[in-house]
């Protein structure tokens, strides 16, 4: 009966695809019903921790909070969820603020019956059937996926490196180009490659530092 | 809700709401005035509608009488 269960619920997960339109929904959350609508016009990064007082959880909460400023210089708004209470939330972050001195100024989503977190795929029941993974989503200011990372519960994530991914992103849109591995912002980018040999021999005379002819870069 | 406490009063995110509104503004100059993100002024306008202390007018919000009284008496 349990593994019924546990199959009709899997099923009931969705994954939400790049490049498309990300689900919307109304939650209750730390700081009130919002929806994800509320968002349009902002970048947001949508993220879930597995669970409340946990230490992994804690550790990521406080970076989460420690790049809030850095985040919403670049125009982007952060929203967490688990599947706990919004009473939990609340606890956990008075509890984080008076231990470790870290006021979260983020709201938390209270996903107690699932419905976000089966909206974005976000239980692995491979590692947890009751809790989400580590999971972060980043959309653009006209709702549209543009980004998700996946983490197991074991491994706390890299907040540098979400922050280098929306300097990335953003980036992109800005100069319709895109960015090599391990870039950060001031380096050299790259120049799309060309869809036709006309592209390709015009590009050489454009002065871009060319190894060849499909892997061109330019400053910004 | 985020801006009415369960007694009827407001909170203080819905007191910077409300203050905001004394003339009509958009959703923007809300959020703007009350010193609060976007997305707050919006779920934040939701509430305050809901409760019966303003309405939209095409793109602009103002305080219904009951917001007025309200304001008023808190």
């Amino acid at each position: 009966m349990e593994e019924k269960i546990g199959i009709e619920e899997e099923k009931k997960q969705t994954m939400p695809r790049l490049g498309e339109p990300a689900p919307a929904f109304e939650a209750v959350t730390t700081q009130g019903v919002i929806r994800l609508e509320d968002f349009k016009g902002s970048w947001l990064i949508l993220f879930s921790h597995p669970a409340d007082f946990t230490p992994v959880c804690t550790t990521e909460f406080m970076g989460f909070a420690e790049i809030h400023g850095e985040l919403q210089k670049r125009g982007v708004e952060l929203l967490g969820l688990s599947i706990d209470s919004v009473y939990s939330h609340i606890a956990w972050m008075r509890n984080i603020e008076e231990k470790m001195g870290v006021k979260i100024p983020f709201p938390v989503i209270a996903d107690l019956n699932k419905e976000v977190a089966n909206l974005y795929g976000m239980v692995m029941p491979g590692e947890s059937k009751t809790e989400t993974s580590r999971c972060v989503f980043v959309m653009d200011p006209e709702g549209i996926l543009r980004a998700m990372i996946y983490y197991p519960l074991t491994t706390g994530r890299n907040m540098q490196e979400i922050l280098r991914l929306i300097d990335a992103l953003q980036t992109t849109d800005k100069h319709q180009v895109a960015t090599p591995a391990n870039w950060k912002p001031g380096e050299p980018v790259i120049v799309p490659p060309p869809n036709t040999q006309e592209m390709a021999e015009q590009r050489l005379k454009e002065g871009y530092e060319c190894t060849d002819w499909y892997l061109c870069r330019k400053n910004l | 809700m985020a801006c009415i406490n369960p007694d009827g009063t407001l909170t203080s995110s819905g007191l910077a709401m409300l203050s905001a509104l004394k003339t009509p503004i958009t959703l923007e100059e809300v959020a703007q005035v009350a010193g609060l993100p976007l997305f707050r002024g919006r779920s934040g306008v939701r509430d305050i509608i809901a409760g019966g202390l303003v309405e939209e007018e095409g793109v602009k919000y103002s305080l219904t009488e009951l917001g007025k009284q309200r304001l008023e008496t808190q």
